[in-house]
Formats: structure tokens, sequence, C-alpha cells
């Protein structure tokens, strides 16, 4: 049984529906890209899973168990951590107080937790009082996907880690979600940068207008004619992200 | 204008608000040392101050974590003032504890024991109210100004209840004269105005712990930076909301309290008639921000305590809404504000 | 009481109705159709009606009056002195000239911040005006109050009859606005109105200007309650600072207007009349009923329950409308490309 299944998930903001009965799973320690053209769905499928977005028909079940009618806290709790792709984090709390935040739910000693952070986003670990208001784009990132994992989260759903960020930048975000990916947690990602992301992914989706396009292994996908044209662009270079607000 | 616009932002980057906050104070007392300026009418209003802060930073707390401006946090002081002359003259007294002139204070110790309860009354009522009214309403997702408005209602009702109670008259917490302090310069301190400064001086003392050590405090400023970010972090926001408004009411029926006693008396109009200076501590200090509401409150304190040197002591509050609107034109996000 | 008695108490009941219901098509402007958070009405109450009374009221006898010197009585002005009371329209138009000032200058400062800084700005309004009538014994004999208004058309009638004749003037004030108000909430210009009430940031991308038009909405509503404090001012024809107590100068009208129906004219003023209705006739009960405090708290009370249970009021907006909120950080849909 897959760690995360989506089947026929319709969701949408007030009057607008925005998925129209979306399919995809995720398999522990897979890294799953979702890609597809602006405005079609792919943000809004991630907030749907975690909670911030109301799902109106279809299910999801997180381990088996289903979590589509759960607030976004307890979705957390159950381990499954989102990292939004603008304002993830908390600007005016220091480095440590955003990972204290990542720990809220935890009443065990997190420590331990915090320095393998540290360890592992050297950036933060050299100043963990700074606030993170005042942090360079790549280092929020950095933030953003180390608050998530304080949780020790089973599955991490990450919305354009790249978004924003210079061409250096982007290459050592994509170096350390694969090795969050090898320490065993698994990974749904929205990438703008389908190239990267999908060369690193196990599999990955195509959504249009709402809806499943495409799903076929990673590689696959890469090689995909259509994909490549209409998806890809025609260079090896990164696609334009959306400029963060 | 611009220089000092940049000068502005610059201090509020690079100092911490503390650090500002000292800098007031010494600049309140070197524009007490003015030969035109009377100090006693400077550390009044540093005493008025403390007391608009302790209302203003509960008002900017609730604004930041609930997105609203709560109308009903002046009569939320008033409540507090009410229920401890209550509690003093009721309860108390029943209970044959009837005593004036604690130490060198004008009030009895039944006053010290009836503030805590009093404040905890006024906490655990507004959480009631959060779970009849305004959780409702946010529920249905409602504009920001409906929530204010069903606050406007929530004053208007405490306002009656109060006069319903106690009529509309001034009433005093049981009371006996004090000999008043004679400081240098001419500054005469009632013995009433020290407790006044120690009361607010601890509480802005706790608040600012809780908010930087405690993890509900943390959580409370997360949920004001980005209450998506907290929901999706796993913080309960609701116990997040509930500890706001306990806390901004605790805050605020201790101000009223202290506001009582400053004044020697209290009327049922008293926490509305603030509102103007605790918006405009508020406001001035970027809202949203507890150390900005610290700065603002100072200021709005010492600036309408220093003008009845020159203008009629009853435009005081005029004069915090003459600063406030200037503050509006020059600079509207405030001293500490991040978002207009 | 006999059958006078009652005819001339339901004219005074009428006459303040039709006051009352002025205000709540004023505010209707403000809050019903463009979302504008005033509580201070109590603010441009007391301008147009010191204003109109300060125009008109006769100098005073030194005798009389202490230290304070007012008395522009422009009605002794030579291009006025028609034979007619012309003085009256141009004393209810210099009202409504004051408020539209006064909200220039507040509007010019807030309308471009939060929702909730106009509140505070109107609140502030409110209590400078009333500070300065109560400290400024010149202007207006402060806390004693300025009597001796006068009459509009008063030698038409006999005195105990002038209730009669100036609810007809009320109602002919009241119709005249009510259209005027009616005609602007349903041309384009009140759809913009609503429109920037829905969706602020909606209303300025499809290019509206939306600052102006929150100002032409929040001037025009403060004209009409200057009018609304004019008629009242010479139907009373007393004025003190404590007239303008926000209990019936900003609280009983907010009631009136979530009660009858906020964003419908006719539900203002329908509320205005069932309020009053309600208040004045409480009176006559016994015990709490006709306590004034409990009316008071009822008024909050009713304010919150409006809100809660029936957000709508008695006669809800013909388009409807929700008063839905935006997400704040969630975009409606992921950014264009």
């Amino acid at each position: 049984m897959a760690l995360l299944e989506v089947s026929n998930l319709v969701a949408g903001y007030g009057e607008t529906e925005i998925l129209h009965g979306v399919s995809i799973s995720v398999d522990e320690g897979e890294i799953v890209t979702i890609i597809g053209p602006n405005g079609c769905g792919k943000s809004t499928l991630m907030k749907a899973v975690v909670g911030l977005v109301d799902v109106r028909s279809g299910r999801v079940t997180f381990s088996g168990a289903d979590v589509s009618a759960l607030p976004p806290q307890r979705i957390a709790r159950s381990g499954l951590c989102y990292v939004p792709q603008t304002d993830n984090v908390f600007p005016s709390l220091t480095i440590r107080e955003n990972l204290e935040m990542g720990a809220f739910v935890r009443n065990d000693d997190f420590s331990e937790r915090m320095d393998e952070m540290f360890d592992m986003f050297p950036d933060l670990g050299s100043r963990p009082s700074l606030r993170a208001g005042s942090l360079s784009g790549g280092q929020r990132q950095m933030l953003a996907i180390a608050r998530a994992l304080m949780l020790d989260p089973v599955l991490l759903l990450l919305d354009e880690p790249s978004a924003g960020l210079s061409p250096g930048m982007v290459g050592s975000v994509f170096e350390r979600i694969r090795g969050i990916n090898r320490a065993g947690v698994s990974l749904l990602l929205v990438e703008q940068n389908a190239r990267q992301a999908l060369s690193m992914s196990d599999r990955g989706y195509v959504l249009s207008s709402g809806e499943n396009r495409l799903e076929d292994e990673g590689q696959a996908l890469l090689d995909n004619a259509e994909v490549a044209r209409l998806y890809l662009g025609g260079s090896r270079d990164r696609t334009e992200s959306d400029s963060p607000k | 204008m611009t220089a000092l616009r940049t000068a502005i932002r610059r201090i509020s980057l690079s100092w911490t608000a503390w650090h500002t906050t000292a800098i007031i104070v010494f600049g309140a007392f070197a524009l007490g040392l003015l030969p035109f300026v009377k100090m006693g009418l400077v550390v009044n209003g540093a005493i008025l101050g403390a007391i608009i802060a302790v209302g203003a930073i509960g008002l900017t707390l609730i604004y930041g974590i609930l997105n609203f401006a709560n109308i009903a946090h002046g009569d939320y002081m008033t409540m507090g003032a009410y229920l401890t002359l209550f509690i003093v003259g009721g309860a108390l007294s029943a209970l044959g504890m009837e005593a004036q002139g604690f130490g060198p204070f004008t009030f009895g110790y039944p006053t010290l024991i009836a503030l805590p309860i009093a404040v905890a009354l006024v906490a655990a009522g507004a959480i009631a109210l959060d779970v009849a009214i305004y959780r409702r309403l946010r529920d249905r997702g409602v504009s920001a100004v409906v929530l204010a408005m069903a606050s406007l209602g929530v004053a208007i009702a405490l306002r009656g209840l109060v006069q319903i109670v106690w009529s509309g008259d001034a009433q005093h917490l049981p009371r006996q004269s004090k000999p008043v302090f004679h400081l240098p310069m001419d500054v005469r301190v009632p013995p009433d105005a020290i407790f006044v400064a120690l009361v607010a001086l601890a509480l802005v003392s706790a608040v600012y712990l809780t908010l930087t050590r405690a993890k509900m405090g943390k959580a409370m400023r997360a949920t004001a930076d980005n209450p998506q970010l907290a929901l999706v972090s796993g913080i309960d926001t609701q116990r997040v909301i509930w500890w706001t408004w306990g806390m901004g009411a605790a805050l605020a029926a201790t101000a009223g309290i202290l506001l009582a006693v400053f004044q020697a008396q209290m009327l049922p109009s008293m926490g509305w008639r603030f509102l103007i200076p605790l918006f405009a501590a508020a406001i001035l200090g970027g809202i949203g921000s507890p150390y900005g509401a610290l700065v603002g409150a100072f200021v709005i304190g010492v600036a309408s305590e220093v003008s009845t040197q020159w203008i009629n002591p009853s435009y005081k509050p005029a004069v915090a809404f003459g600063i406030l609107i200037v503050m509006l034109l020059a600079r509207p996000r405030g001293i500490f504000g991040s978002s207009g | 009481m006999d059958i006078t008695g009652i005819a001339s108490y339901g004219a005074g009941f009428a006459i303040m109705a039709c006051i009352y219901a002025i205000f709540a098509l004023g505010l209707n402007v403000h809050w019903g159709f463009t979302g504008l958070f005033n509580i201070g009405i109590a603010g441009f109450f007391a301008l147009g009606a010191y204003t109109s009374a300060l125009l008109t009221t006769q100098p005073p006898d030194p005798a009389l009056f202490e230290d304070f010197a007012f008395g522009g009585n422009i009605a002794e002005y030579a291009p006025l002195d028609l034979g007619v009371d012309l003085w009256f329209a141009v004393a209810l138009a210099a009202a409504g000239a004051v408020c539209a000032v006064i909200a220039l200058l507040i509007g010019y400062v807030t309308l471009r911040l939060r929702d909730d800084y106009l509140a505070i700005a109107t609140l502030g309004i409110a209590e400078s005006v009333r500070l300065f009538f109560l400290n400024e014994k010149w202007a207006a004999n402060g806390s004693k109050g300025l009597y001796r208004i006068p009459k509009f058309l008063d030698e038409w009638v006999s005195p105990e009859h002038y209730d009669y004749l100036y609810l007809v003037v009320a109602l002919v004030a009241l119709a005249v606005l009510y259209l005027a108000v009616n005609r602007a909430a349903s041309s384009p210009w009140g759809r913009v109105l609503r429109a920037i009430r829905e969706d602020e940031v909606a209303a300025e991308a499809s290019g509206k200007d939306v600052f102006a038009f929150k100002m032409q909405a929040f001037v025009l509503g403060a004209v009409v309650m200057g009018i609304g404090g004019a008629l009242y001012a010479h139907h009373i024809r007393f004025l003190a600072p404590l007239t303008f107590d926000p209990l019936l100068a900003t609280f009983v009208i907010w009631a009136m207007l979530m009660i009858g129906g906020a964003g419908n004219n006719l539900g203002a003023v329908l509320g205005a009349f069932a309020v009053w209705g309600i208040w004045t006739g409480t009176q006559f009960l016994p015990g709490i009923f006709s306590d004034p405090d409990f009316r008071l708290f009822m008024i909050g009370v009713l304010i919150v329950a409006v809100i809660l249970i029936r957000p709508a009021g008695i006669l809800p907006e013909r388009r409807a409308f929700s008063r839905r909120r935006i997400p704040d950080r969630a975009p409606i849909a992921e950014p264009p490309p």
C-alpha cells in the first residue's frame, strides 16, 4: 500500500473549483515530482493534502488512515509535513525559534534533532539567534525545510523549493533534498525546475487544468518528447520561476 | 522628512526595542530637564504611559494574532476596575476583610487580593466571549471589520452591564489619604503612582519573558507572523488564540485597575475614553508589535501630560489623537511596524 | 392623555425617528455600501448640529450668558431675508459642508490604511469635537449648552402645532435624502462601492481608484449625517456636549442600521423607526425595561445577535452578497505565468 494515496480529489477556493479529480500516490522512500503549467493546481493539490484547502470530494489517505477531513495541525502531527512556496518561515522569530515552532507538537527533548538540523544546514547553525526575516532567499528555503524536518516526518511536501533562488543555490537545495531522501524521508515535490527535479525523482506526474495528464518514471518523463516540448521548455536551463510576492 | 524616516528605519532595524525604550525614557527625562518643561509633568506622563502600555500591549497582541481591532478593549479595562471594586466591597468585606491604607498606599490589602481574582475573571470572560462570538464569526470567514463591529457590540453591552450594576456615577475603592512623596525638581509623586509603576513594570517584563521564552509565547508570535504556516507546523492556533485573549484581557483588566487607582476613581466610560490613547500607542509603535506599543505608550503618555503645561488638561485625549494623525501621515506603519 | 396629546406625542416621536433615519442612511452609505467602519457618528452629528445652531442663533443677551460670544444670525443677513425662511436651507447646507470638510481630512489620513484605522480616527474626531465644545465656553457655552436655537417657519403656525409643521419638514428632508442616497446606490458609482466592499483588491485590479471612491462615499455619508444633526438642532433647540454621548449619538444608530439591514436604504429607515419605537416605548414599561442602562446593554446584545444570527438584518440587501474574507496569504489561484 502506498504511503500517500490521493484519489479523485476535488478541491478549490470559494466558488472556484481548481482540482477536478486528481489521483496521485507516493510510496515509501520515493521522490515524486509533480509538474505542469502555471495554474494547473499543483500548489492547491499540496494545500488540499495538508488540510489548508477543503477537500470537496475524493480521498486522501496517509499511512492507511483517511486524513481528508483532518485540520492541518493534526495532519502535521501524523508525520506529513509541508513547506509552502512563499512565506515559509516566521520572519520575526529567530532561526532557533523557527525550528522550535517546527517541533511545537513534540513534548520530548528535541535538542538533538535541532543539532542534526544545524549540522545539515551549517548556514543556520552558525547564527541560530538571527531573525529569519533577515536571511537570504536560499537560507530561508533551508530554514523552511529544516523547520518541517523537526517533526521527523515520514513524508515531506515541498512546494517549489527552488523558486526565486540563484542557479548556484538551486543545485545546493536539490543536493539537500536528495540527502533528506537518503535519510529515509519520502518526498513529494512541485517544481518549476522540472528537468532537475525529474532527473532525481523515482516517478513524476504531469498535471494540467486540475486533472492528471501523465504519470511515469522520472527519467521516462524526461525522455518523453511531448512532455519535453510542452513542459520542460527547449533548453536545459531552469525555467522561469515565480517570483515570490 | 525623508532623512528622519531613514533615521527611524535604521533605528528600528539595528537596535532592539529595548534600547529604544531606554532612549525614550532618557529622552523623557532630558525633556524634563529643559527649563520650560516641568519635570513633574514628565514623571506623571511616564506613569500614565505605563498604564497605557499595559493596555496597549494587550490590544496589539490581539490585533497581531486575531487581525482585528478590539473595540471592546477599553471596556475590558472598565470591567477589571469594577470587578475589583465588587470583590473588595462585596465578597471580601463580607468575609470581614476591610482595610485601607496598606503601607504607603491609599488602598487596603483587600484590593491586592481582589486584583488577581478580577483579572482572572476578565481573562476567562474574554475567552468565553471568543467561544460564544468571535470563533463562530472566524469559522464563517467574515472580514476583520465585521469582527471589530461585533467587538463594538460587546463594548456597548459591557458598558451597559457596568451601569446597570454600579450606576453611571463615579465610584472609588476604599481609600485613605496618604502623604505625597516630594522629590527634587518640584516633583511630587503620590505613593499609589509608585504601585502603578511597579505593577506595570512587572507585567511588561512578564509579557516580554512569555513572548521570548515560553513555548506558547513563541507560538503566539509565530501565529501573528504567519497563521497558515503556524497551522501546518502543527501549532494549535485555536489554543494560541485563547491564550492571546486571556493575556490581552488580563493586561487590559490590570490597566483598568491601575487607572482607577491612579485617578482615585472609576467611571463606566473610563475604558471607552481610554481607547484613543490605547490605539494611538499601538498604532504609533506599529500595530501588532508589543515593543512598539510599549514605546508608543510612553510617547503618548509623556506628550499628553506635558501638553497640559500649555493647553487645557481635558484636551489630553485630543493630543493623543493629534499625535496619532501626525504619525499616520508621516509613517503609517508605525515605528516598529512591518506591515501596513 | 387626550387625543391631541397623543397626536402631539406621536409627532415628536416621528420627527426624532426621521432624524435618526437620516443618520442611519448616512451610516448605510459608509458601512452598508462601502464597508467603512465609522464609530464616531456623534462627531458628525455634533458638527452638523453646532454649525447650524451657531449660524442661526440670535446674538446672546449678555445678561443671560456669561463669557461666550456666538451668534452668527444669518437670518438677518439681507440677501437671505426674502420673507421666506431661506436661512434654514443655508444652515443645513453649511452643516453638510463642515462635515464634508472634516470627512475629507480624516479620509485623506486614514482611507488608504487598514479598515479599522478609520474607526479609530472617527472615534478621535467625535471625542475631539466633544472636548472642544465642552471646554471652549466662548464657542457654545460649554457644558451649559446652547439654547434658544431658532425655529424654522415658526410664524406660520401656533407654537402648540409647530411639531406638525416640523414633522413635514423632517419628512421632506428624509424623502429627499432617501431618494438621493438610493439613486447614488443604484448608480454605477454605487456598484463600484459594493465591489470595493466585497473585494478591494479585485476592484483595484480592475482599474478603479479605490481611494477616491471610498473618499466620495465617506464624504457623502458625513454630509447626510451633518444635515441630520442640523435638523436635530432646530427640533430640540438645545445643544450641549452631553447631547452627543456615544449611546444616543452613535450606538443606537448602529443598532438601527444593523437591525434594519445594512446595505438596504429602506431597511435603514425601517430600522430607525423600529429601534426608536422600542427605545421610546420601553420607557413606559415597569422595572428594568425602562432603565436606560438596561437599554444600553440590550443595544450591545442586539448588535452582536444580529451579526451572529441574521447578518443581513430585517430587510436584507437585494443583491445577495456575502462578506466573505479573501484569504490573507493564500492566493485565489496559483500565480499567473
